[in-house]
């Protein structure tokens, strides 16, 4: 890591952090979809979904919520973006016809901001001030998100990010920001590396981009690496402005048993096909992170060297990953057919593995803003729901998540939930491994409850 | 240029400043944030203006020197334990000592050369930005909290994150820079970088040094661009090498071409409009950039002097 | 890998980035050297290229070496077209003032990449290689359609290079580049070779995006790299020496595959850009180029 001076870090935080209490796994829990699901299952999961009661802020029943949701429409994540968006108004669609949030019906606010750090704060600033939302949530990229985080802290608007960076629990944010719809990518790496280290190989070449969301995985999954008496053969950062890959295949040493690569970028292809054509048959094991193929199909020509080779998925794409009626009633409600491509043009392949976090966040607040009995954006009724969901402990699996179960840690205001590793068969990814939380925490380094709202 | 306009020209700009700062009591709380963005990339866009437009020289990389501001205040504010001034001084002085090196290479390249040199440098500091990735963090960039935007000046505790305080510190910033340009620009000095503009081989032959004015006018410029770059740090309080990308050179140029070039009041003008033009535009369509292009074509082709240097030409002749 | 080895595969790549950099810039050369304008929509021509190559595959559906050859005649025509629209509609009407010429581009480009955006989408798309066949060498294995990316590009340098010194075309051009007035004088019709000249360029920036496309993926931000680089080789080539262009191509394009056996990446980037500028400072006309531009 990097000598980062962080005013928030908890260093000392005593390791028995790390240990898991089941004793309050209700206090998350969405006790209304349970019932719900149950109802929109029995339907076959697409019948009309029964209002729920109304909950108990009877006054404002038809007062909209309004949500800002801050995309990626243009700019390097757009691809992303646009997964983003469909889940989120699948998302509200669906709430909505439950009833809405607190028996109000969520109004969608949304501004692109370019994949942009200055735009990104101008559009939180635009959508806090101007449209006068109650919350901003679904940033995604990074520097997007640590470029706006600021101002959302200034605004004292909950700010809900769907973007799987470390900066949340990190504690380089400030306590308006939450990260309650998917796994920080340390807690990822964390989760994973046991099982690349067991199965695959123990020494590894590490190849990541040249960027601080590469680093994480430089470091991350060194020390698991360590740890676990694995051996780094040698790290290959990419810089992101390049377009040819075959020069950094030439420096990993033959005896190499594992080439680990987080490739973020629309180059990824083109790595594929070049690592294809620089090893042949004579290959190592290969494990992959899935976020540079979000979009991409798997069957796409170039592709094919990734034939038996694993990746990390946050998500299954592939109908069946995730056996749970949940799944099924999510993916139909995203409009994503069993390959996970849209049901209307199946060459439109989605982001599954991230764009659920949109789903699962606007669950979580719905039950914060229902469990604190929040009415508007009075400081006493944002602290309340801050303080609230701080206290949330366990998401439990459903409708709501369906990804699966997961940890919540209010001190972190990060989630933390299974991960997946799949091997790719017949240009397909077919899950062969389901971690379980336990193997994605680490100690924590933050403690947001301590600052001051 | 001419005397008699002294009154008006001081009155106007003194005016200007007035509004500003009545603006901020009647502002709605969304406006009132984005003018002190308007000042703070105003403040830029002004530097700019003096190499550009008072001296006649293009520059695609400017976004080194405001990037050479930001991370200047921002890496010492975080990392040194500076003060919010202390570390915008240092930004403004990093900025000062990289354009003054800069000119000392650069200005030896001239016309379409110039430009492309100014554009490889701006380059080189962005890839440097990242290279350094230990330190800055790279592409993700880092975040100063709001206590490390806190200090005590005079006995008053003064936060940064405060939206007046950021306004009126907004306005101090760009209220200077903009006087700083008015005086300039009616100086001998900036009389002499006009000449250079309009022709520089004849103002050598009237003996002026001319390589030391275009030089001098190098430096203002990039030191003017860091201010606004170290008070972007400070007062928005995030810092990453995105704001060393081309596309951070060309905003300040798009902002001084649509106010007017070589106008003190221009790159004001320019960047109000086109902040509110691409933030009424992103309510019609997602794509900002598109109208960023669209705006750049309509000036050069229908408007190359720019609003108010349209308006100087048609009917106010005393306008600086 | 052994250092040999290791080099070998340097120089191979840089070989190929070498000749795919030579024919995009030579487009860049030529404008400049014809019209005196820097044209920084250039990359978007190439971008252009390589998203009608997909197009193209697409139409024709499972057979790459027609979807390559569609590509190879739609390519450069759609894209010629856009330029000389782009020529009449704006470089014409400000009169090649290289200044505005220089905003009007920037316009363009935001204007092209968006358009993309909007028609294509935000995806990097993959598109089939023409012929497919790896190259085993004892060391490593090799992409044979590199090779015929190589072959194909020697092609199109030594067509342009046959059509300026051969042909009538060639010669107004030339006559232009030396003294446009002159050659206006002497009933060469000038305007129209500020369009040829602005289409050929754009013709060679798409064709060279038709060739790249199956080794990368057609994405509507991969205008950028191309952009810089082929500034980076026409600057040292000399502003607007042809010669110099394709000389200084195979610098640029050997030095960053082989520097980067030696150096992290990212700090031979830096390295071989302050470079470039340090050839401008010092020699303003380039290394091949006339002293005083």
């Amino acid at each position: 890591m990097t000598k980062r001076k962080n005013e928030n870090s908890e260093a000392e935080t005593n390791k028995s952090g790390m240990a898991i209490t089941r004793r309050a796994a209700l206090t998350g829990t969405l006790a209304g979809v349970g019932a719900l699901a149950g109802a929109a299952l029995i339907g076959g999961g697409t019948g009309p979904l029964i209002k729920s009661a109304r909950a108990h802020t009877g006054g404002s029943a038809d007062r909209p919520i309004k949500l800002g949701f801050q995309v990626h429409r243009t700019g390097i994540g757009a691809a992303y973006g646009r997964w983003y968006e469909r889940t989120t108004v699948a998302a509200v669609k669906l709430i909505n016809s439950m009833g809405g949030i607190a028996g109000r019906p969520i109004e969608l606010v949304i501004e692109d901001d370019g994949t942009d750090p200055k735009r990104g704060a101008e559009v939180v600033e635009k959508l806090a001030t101007k449209h006068n939302v109650e919350f901003i949530f679904g940033t995604l990229f990074s520097h997007v998100v640590i470029g706006s985080a600021p101002r959302a802290g200034e605004l004292k608007i909950p700010y809900f990010v769907v973007s799987e960076g470390y900066h949340v629990a990190s504690g380089m944010l400030n306590r308006y920001v939450f990260q309650p719809g998917i796994t920080d990518v340390r807690s990822q790496i964390t989760a994973i590396s046991s099982w690349v280290l067991g199965n695959l190989g123990k020494n590894v070449a590490m190849i990541y981009p040249d960027y601080a969301f590469g680093y994480n995985h430089r470091d991350y999954f060194s020390a698991a690496a360590k740890a676990q008496g694995g051996k780094i053969s040698v790290l290959l950062p990419i810089p992101p402005t390049e377009t040819s890959y075959t020069k950094y295949f030439a420096r990993i040493p033959s005896d190499t048993e594992v080439i680990y690569h987080v490739m973020v970028g629309p180059g990824v292809l083109t790595f594929v096909k070049e690592m294809g054509e620089h090893f042949g048959s004579k290959r190592p094991k290969i494990f992959g992170f899935l976020d540079s193929l979000e979009a991409v199909d798997m069957a796409s020509p170039g592709l094919e060297y990734l034939e038996g080779t694993h990746f990390w998925e946050g998500m299954p794409r592939y109908a069946g990953g995730i056996d749970t009626p949940h799944e099924r009633f999510y993916r139909q409600a995203v409009g994503v057919n069993d390959a996970g491509a849209s049901i209307q043009n199946p060459k439109d392949v989605s982001t599954y593995s991230h764009m659920f976090g949109c789903w699962e966040t606007l669950f979580f607040i719905k039950d914060a803003v229902e469990q604190s009995g929040y009415q508007d954006r009075s400081p006493k009724d944002v602290a309340r729901l801050i303080e609230t969901s701080e206290g949330f402990q366990w998401l439990n699996e459903g409708i709501a998540h369906p990804q699966g179960a997961k940890k919540f840690d209010g001190r972190l205001h990060q989630c933390f939930g299974p991960q997946f590793i799949s091997k790719v068969e017949n240009a397909k990814l077919r899950v062969v491994h389901r971690t379980s939380i336990e193997d994605g925490l680490y100690a924590p380094e933050a403690n947001y409850t301590k600052q001051s709202l | 240029m001419r005397r008699h306009g002294a009154a008006k020209i001081i009155v106007l700009h003194l005016g200007v400043i007035g509004l500003l700062f009545l603006a901020q009591f009647f502002l709605p709380a969304y406006h009132q944030s984005n003018a002190i963005r308007i000042m703070v990339l105003a403040t830029y866009a002004v530097g700019y203006n003096v190499l550009m437009g008072y001296t006649g020289l293009l520059s695609l990389g400017h976004a080194m020197f405001f990037a050479a501001g930001l991370y200047g205040a921002g890496l010492t504010i975080y990392y040194l334990d500076f003060t919010p001034l202390q570390g915008v001084g240092f930004g403004i002085l990093s900025a000062c000592a990289l354009s003054f090196v800069f000119g000392l290479l650069a200005l030896r390249a001239r016309g379409i050369a110039f430009l492309i040199v100014t554009m490889m440098f701006a380059q080189a500091l962005f890839l440097t930005t990242l290279y350094f990735n230990e330190i800055t963090l790279g592409d993700q960039g880092f975040v100063l909290s709001e206590k490390l935007r806190t200090m005590t000046i005079g006995g008053a505790v003064v936060k940064f994150s405060d939206p007046v305080v950021k306004y009126n510190f907004a306005l101090m910033v760009f209220s200077a820079c903009l006087l700083l340009t008015l005086v300039l620009a009616r100086s001998p000095v900036g009389r002499v970088l006009v000449a250079i503009r309009e022709n520089e081989a004849r103002t050598r032959m009237l003996g002026y040094d001319t390589e030391r004015y275009k030089l001098l006018s190098l430096v203002i410029s990039g030191t003017i661009s860091g201010v606004s770059g170290a008070a972007y740090a400070l007062l928005f309080a995030y810092i990453g090498s995105t704001f060393a990308t081309i596309q951070y050179s060309i905003f300040p140029l798009l902002w001084v071409l649509l106010g007017g070039v070589g106008t003190t009041l221009g790159p004001l003008v320019g960047t109000a409009l086109m902040f509110y033009l691409i933030d009424i535009s992103s309510d019609y369509t997602s794509s900002y950039l598109l109208v960023v292009g669209a705006v750049l074509l309509v000036l050069v082709l229908w408007f190359p002097k720019g609003i108010l240097g349209t308006l100087r030409e048609r009917w106010l002749s005393w306008l600086p | 890998m052994n250092f040999g080895p290791h080099l070998f595969l340097a120089v191979l790549e840089g070989t190929v980035s070498a000749f795919v950099l030579a024919v995009t810039a030579l487009g860049l050369s030529l404008v400049f050297g014809v019209m005196r304008v820097v044209n920084v929509a250039h990359g978007v021509f190439f971008m252009l290229g390589a998203v009608l190559a997909w197009w193209s595959a697409s139409i024709v559906g499972g057979q790459p070496l027609l979807g390559f050859g569609l590509a190879m005649i739609v390519a450069p025509l759609v894209v010629g077209a856009v330029a000389v629209a782009a020529d009449w509609l704006i470089l014409r009407r400000v009169n090649y003032n290289p200044e505005s010429t220089i905003v009007a581009t920037i316009g363009l480009l935001y204007i092209i990449e968006q358009m993309v955006l909007i028609l294509y989408g935000p995806d990097a798309r993959p598109v089939p290689a023409p012929v497919y066949f790896r190259v085993s060498f004892p060391w490593f294995g090799y992409s044979g359609y590199k090779l015929v990316v190589i072959a194909a590009s020697a092609v199109l340098l030594l067509g342009t290079w046959y059509g300026m010194s051969k042909t009538k075309l060639g010669l107004y051009m030339r006559a232009t580049q030396q003294d446009s007035q002159m050659a206006q004088a002497f009933g060469v019709p000038v305007r129209r070779i500020y369009a040829t000249a602005f289409a050929l360029g754009a013709m060679l920036a798409a064709m060279a995006g038709v060739l790249i496309v199956p080794v990368q993926q057609a994405h509507y931000l991969m205008g950028m790299d191309p952009l810089l680089l082929s500034f980076i080789v026409v600057i040292i080539g000399g502003l607007g020496s042809l010669r110099g262009t394709i000389i200084a191509a195979f610098i640029v394009g050997m030095s960053d595959g082989i520097i980067s056996v030696f150096f992290s990446p990212t700090l031979a980037k830096i390295l071989a850009t302050l470079l470039v500028a340090m050839v401008l400072v010092i020699r303003p006309g380039g290394l091949f180029g006339e002293e005083e531009p």
